[in-house]
């Protein structure tokens, strides 16, 4: 159970950019927040309010025809580089691996669907953490996946529910409908335009928040910002959803005005930018994750205003994830100390766009000449 | 949304001036910017007093001091939960509740702080229905159910909508 080529390409599937205005919206979220009754919840938890909520869950995935073949890892018995590759695929929360500890608490387990992109957290801050994760731009379609999949938990399970305050979470900002919704966006043309703090700005007036690109309170780098919902309570799932969705929309549209002013007003410095981002990735010796994810972010936008063509944004989001730390060991076999780690990411980075053949500025490609 | 910092601006909801939510929305693929003041804005769910992104919810306790009653009867007594044994002091230094029966021992208490959270303390959206439920509870569940079929129908999604026509099916009272 602990090989990590037993979950083949869980957490991945959004990678192909297959999704609505994918090269500006990577990935969509739905994430749901439910608690089991007569328990306490994920920080004033015991060893056996966490066994036995494990223990539920098990018997739900025997009894549930739509989760059968889905497989359930507890965190603790898993090896930390799978731990860490779970992590960087956003499929368990650094929490849920113990947090500074680094040990996962005992009961800390992933549900892992093999029929769709959902999956659930186990004993982490709420009992039940489920979550969907889909390319670009598919919020109905994320919420409809978590729907289906709390139907089948809900179903089994006796759910924390109050009468007024609905569903009930740990933290109050949770509680009521439990749903955070989210969407990955790469606004590289606002934050070029500097219009970007009047957007975020925008946001909060209508209720929604953002942080970057790693859970919560991380900084933004690479231009990448997560959009979510910030009130749980007192809308229907499907308005909060909707109306996410209606501002991103929204957002998109004022990125793509604003790529379209770069391009006017300021061309040969916006393509001396996207061209010496890949320059670097191209031939770099020595990556460091921050500096890879900030040049990814002047390449992508190149890739999406076809200034660098024949460059998918499918190579993009693959070299993003494979790229991190764990994911570059889990294909050297080992652990990679710095400045080892550097080296790795560079050239992994290189042989990927290699394959990509050349990028030519007229349009034209041709194989890399050795 | 992300009007560019106009000011003394007239509401479009109410004509007073003092307009301070700005946004625009989309509609039949014309852009229509509204401009609200935060009475109006607030009324319309665009809310104006939302903490910051940064701002966490222990800081956030903390600068509410004790200007919310913890209940009517006194503003700084303390309670304890008789499930998880969590104190007021300790859900004030950590932001979290310890079990779904701190939702009754500190309702009042937590009934002030949704408000301010979320602008209101009324669940609306997905009802649970717990084994042997009440005939009112079975018809919250039924009205959900309802209001969620007609979006599986709207959005063409009909393989979730002959799944909700069942569970509406077999809820409904046989008449
Ligand atoms: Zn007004
Ligand atoms: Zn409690």
């Amino acid at each position: 159970m602990d090989d990590l080529a037993t979950i083949p390409d869980y957490g991945l599937g959004w990678l192909d950019a297959s999704g609505p205005s994918s090269d500006i919206v990577l990935s969509t979220r739905v994430r749901l927040a439910r608690n089991l009754q007569g328990h306490a919840f994920g920080p004033r938890s015991r060893v056996n309010d966490r066994e036995a909520v494990l223990s539920l869950v098990r018997s739900v995935i025997e009894k549930s025809s739509h989760l059968s073949g889905a497989s359930l890892w507890e965190l603790a018995k898993v090896s930390p580089r799978t731990q860490k590759i779970l992590l960087e695929r956003r499929l368990v929360s650094e929490d849920l691996l113990g947090g500074k500890k680094g040990v996962p608490p005992r009961g800390a387990a992933v549900l892992l669907s093999t029929k769709d992109p959902t999956s659930v957290m186990v004993n982490e801050e709420d009992h039940l953490r489920l979550q969907s994760l889909l390319s670009g731009l598919r919020l109905q379609d994320a919420w409809g996946l978590v729907d289906r999949l709390e139907e089948e938990l809900g179903n089994e399970l006796p759910l924390a529910y109050h009468h007024e305050f609905g569903f009930l979470t740990s933290c109050p900002t949770n509680v009521g409908t439990g749903l955070r919704a989210s969407v990955l966006m790469h606004l590289p043309g606002l934050v070029l335009t500097k219009e970007i703090g009047q957007v975020l700005k925008g946001l909060n007036q209508v209720g929604l928040t953002f942080r970057g690109l790693y859970g919560e309170g991380s900084e933004v780098v690479g231009n990448f910002f997560q959009v979510s919902n910030q009130t749980t309570l007192g809308k229907a799932e499907e308005d909060l959803v909707g109306h996410l969705d209606q501002i991103v929309r929204q957002v998109i549209q004022y990125e793509e005005h604003a790529r379209h002013v770069l391009l006017k007003e300021a061309p040969a410095v916006t393509e001396d930018k996207i061209w010496r981002a890949y320059g670097l990735l191209r031939y770099a010796r020595s990556l460091s994750f921050e500096e890879l994810i900030n040049l990814l972010s002047g390449v992508r936008l190149g890739s999406s205003l076809k200034l660098l063509p024949n460059l998918r944004v499918y190579t993009l989001n693959k070299i993003m994830i494979y790229s991190q730390t764990a994911h570059l060991e889990q294909a050297a076999g080992r652990d990679l100390p710095l400045p080892e780690c550097d080296a790795h990411r560079a050239s992994f980075v290189r042989r990927i766009l290699a394959r990509e053949g050349v990028v030519t500025s007229d349009g034209e490609s041709s194989p890399e000449s050795p | 949304m992300a009007g560019k910092g106009k000011q003394d601006m007239v509401c479009d909801n109410c004509g007073e001036a003092g307009a301070v939510v700005h946004f625009t929305q989309v509609v039949n693929n014309e852009t229509k910017t509204s401009h609200l003041c935060e009475r109006c804005a607030t009324e319309k769910g665009l809310q104006t007093k939302i903490p910051s992104t940064n701002l966490l919810l222990a800081d956030f306790l903390a600068k509410m001091g004790g200007d919310e009653p913890l209940s009517p009867g006194g503003p700084q007594e303390e309670l304890t939960c008789p499930f998880c044994g969590l104190s007021t002091a300790d859900f004030k230094e950590v932001g979290r509740l310890g079990c779904p029966q701190c939702y009754s021992t500190f309702e009042e208490y937590l009934r002030g702080l949704l408000r301010r959270i979320h602008g209101g303390t009324q669940h609306v959206g997905k009802v649970y229905l717990p084994p042997d439920p009440s005939a009112s509870e079975k018809e919250k569940r039924l009205e959900a159910l309802r209001r969620t079929l007609v979006r599986a129908i709207d959005s063409e999604d009909f393989e979730r909508a002959a799944e909700l026509r069942d569970q509406i099916r077999t809820l409904e009272p046989a008449s």
